[in-house]
């Protein structure tokens, strides 16, 4: 099914943002959408979104490749990223990270065993006065949680293992 | 003093449109779009000697002023990619006191005529974004958006629009390409974006705290603005301040407050209370700034942080205390620019990875005195040679941490 047919308020919605002749500039939040069930930016996703906005797959995979929200592979449902960028570190985020990572028995990168959650390290995520803290990217959207703990971080885990989603 | 931009700090609830409109909100809007001629508006800003937020410091109403009345439609776009590392102020006025930065960008609009404005968040603000859209619906709702607004003939739209994780993307052409559905790499200019923006067209990019200064310098004047601050640079400024202080967190001051202030005042002074070592001032695009009793009484305006070897940009103050050695610190903003590298010109993409096989090299304590002479090497011959400010802002933490902190070095590829 393709999006428009799966998703037409939100389509609809995304197209009217911009100048009929501009139509082009809708690729990124359609990207968005399409990534949001996935995890991932599908090669059907591709074909859908070059023919709807008629450009080519190619234009549309190249943003799929310069921009780091977007991913062409799937990981785990959720991913949790972890800022490690200068001021986050000067308040120990990479020992944080080290230490989750531990606590999971996975290296920086890899993915949980039942594959719910990857791990990774990111830059600044505007929140450097809130360290440790990282975003998770998943069936909920991006959400951000500050002055984390490790300890923490695995009660999160537990929960999203739990309910299947992120709860506030 | 009561806040001028974070508002919130003390009128709870001014994130809803009820609470703001008590408390003077869109006063400010209904006298430009009612009462004044966009060129009026255009004058009010110059004379206020409001100079952008996003760190180049332009004079926002010069800024206004070229924008080209001979080419049609206008846009105005709100710079809220926000992704310099230290940098959180944008953030909190969008989460907490939305409708000022919202009413600033409208009058902006009506100054040069736009009909429609982008808010260009970076896509990590994912949840800041589904919020500001609500808050844009409560606006159209209240008649403050759309058409003939407030009984005037002025109409206008404001739409969000996502990025998804690029750095190069608060470079204003840059961010203008992402809009059109590209990748994020800066154009050649000039021409600049009020000549050629948009799809072409002239548009105007501000940076988030830049329009929400707009509505206070409209409701109170340009003279009251300038009063506030130094002559160079006038009005109140977000300090984000991070790093090795006992309490991080933003803090809007006038501009001419010491570093001293900022950091032992307002921050709490250092974690542990050891002794301060270096400043960035304007987050990881910094030049190192060597602390001492000088540095820490130069008042934080534009000119006198260029008088101890720095740049204010978009004041993003880091601190770093003496457990730190500056060698990892280079490698931690060289691992960031060699990250967000466009691509698009070479002495950037070549030169910020082999500097990272550098300081990774030297930082791992198998380095040698040669790895670092090649590395300020190859960082001075980047200067000058960027297509952008991204190549140029990664060489600075690298050539003043070597200059300036040269026993750091010498320990890591000793040990
Ligand atoms: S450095 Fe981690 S959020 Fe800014």
């Amino acid at each position: 099914m393709s999006l428009a047919q799966k998703y037409p308020n939100e389509v609809n919605q995304i197209m009217a943002k911009y100048p009929p002749q501009h139509k082009r500039s809708a690729v990124m939040p359609l990207l968005y959408l399409a990534q949001r069930e996935e995890g991932c930016v599908t090669k059907s996703a591709l074909k859908d979104i070059a023919q709807m906005l008629e450009i080519t797959e190619t234009d549309v995979a190249s943003i799929v490749g310069f921009y780091s929200l977007y991913h062409d592979q799937k990981a785990g449902k959720y991913r949790m990223q972890v800022c490690t960028d200068l001021p986050c570190a000067l308040r120990g985020a990479d020992r944080f990270l080290e230490e989750l990572c531990g606590n999971l028995g996975i290296q920086v990168g890899e993915t949980t065993a039942d594959g719910l959650v990857t791990v990774e390290g990111v830059m600044c995520l505007a929140a450097c006065d809130k360290a440790p803290m990282f975003q998770t990217q998943g069936p909920d959207g991006i959400r951000y949680h500050e002055n984390m703990t490790v300890d923490k971080t695995l009660e999160l885990i537990e929960a999203l293992k739990k309910s299947g989603r992120e709860v506030e | 003093m009561a806040h001028i931009l974070l508002r919130h700090r003390d009128i709870p609830d001014i994130n809803r449109l009820d609470v703001y409109q008590k408390n003077g909100g869109f006063e400010a809007f209904k006298k430009a779009v009612t009462a004044m001629k966009p060129t009026e508006v255009t004058d009010v800003v110059k004379a206020s000697g409001l100079r952008g937020r996003g760190g180049a410091g332009f004079p926002t109403g010069m800024k206004w002023s070229f924008i080209d009345n001979k080419n049609w439609p206008h846009y105005v776009v709100a710079n809220a990619d926000e992704s310099e590392p230290g940098t959180f102020k944008d953030r909190e006025i969008m989460e907490s006191n939305p409708f000022q930065f919202l009413e600033g960008l409208a009058i902006a609009s009506y100054a040069v005529g736009a009909t429609a404005a982008y808010i260009y968040l970076r896509g990590e603000f994912w949840q800041v974004a589904a919020f500001l859209d609500e808050r844009i619906a409560d606006m159209e709702k209240a008649g403050l958006l759309g058409d003939k607004i407030l009984g005037s003939d002025y109409s206008l739209k404001i739409f969000t629009h996502l990025g998804a994780g690029a750095y190069i993307c608060g470079e204003e052409t840059a961010l203008l390409e992402s809009i059109e559905g590209k990748r994020g790499q800066p154009r050649i200019r000039p021409p600049f974006p009020p000549a050629v923006g948009l799809y072409g067209k002239p548009t105007i990019v501000n940076n988030v705290e830049t329009f929400t200064n707009v509505p206070p310098i409209l409701v109170n004047g340009a003279d009251w603005y300038k009063s506030l601050g130094t002559p160079d640079s006038a009005g109140v400024k977000i300090f984000s301040l991070s790093g090795r202080v006992k309490n991080p967190g933003n803090y809007e001051l006038p501009f001419g407050v010491t570093f001293r202030k900022l950091v032992y005042e307002y921050g709490g002074g250092i974690i542990d209370d050891r002794p301060i070592k270096a400043i960035m001032p304007a987050g990881a695009s910094s030049s190192l700034i060597v602390v001492d009793d000088k540095a820490l009484d130069t008042p934080m305006d534009y000119a006198s942080v260029r008088t101890i070897g720095g740049d204010l940009g978009s004041a993003s103050v880091i601190v770093i205390d003496d457990t730190v050695s500056i060698d990892w610190v280079i490698n931690k903003t060289i691992h960031f620019f060699k990250h967000e590298s466009c691509g698009k010109c070479t002495p950037c993409r070549e030169g910020n990875y082999w500097m990272l096989h550098m300081t990774e090299r030297i930082h791992s304590g198998t380095g040698t005195q040669a790895d670092v002479d090649l590395l300020l090497n190859v960082a001075k011959q980047m200067q000058g040679k960027c297509l952008c400010a991204l190549g140029e802002f990664a060489t600075m933490a690298v050539v003043t941490g070597i200059e300036r902190f040269p026993q750091d070095f010498q320990k890591a590829v000793k040990a």
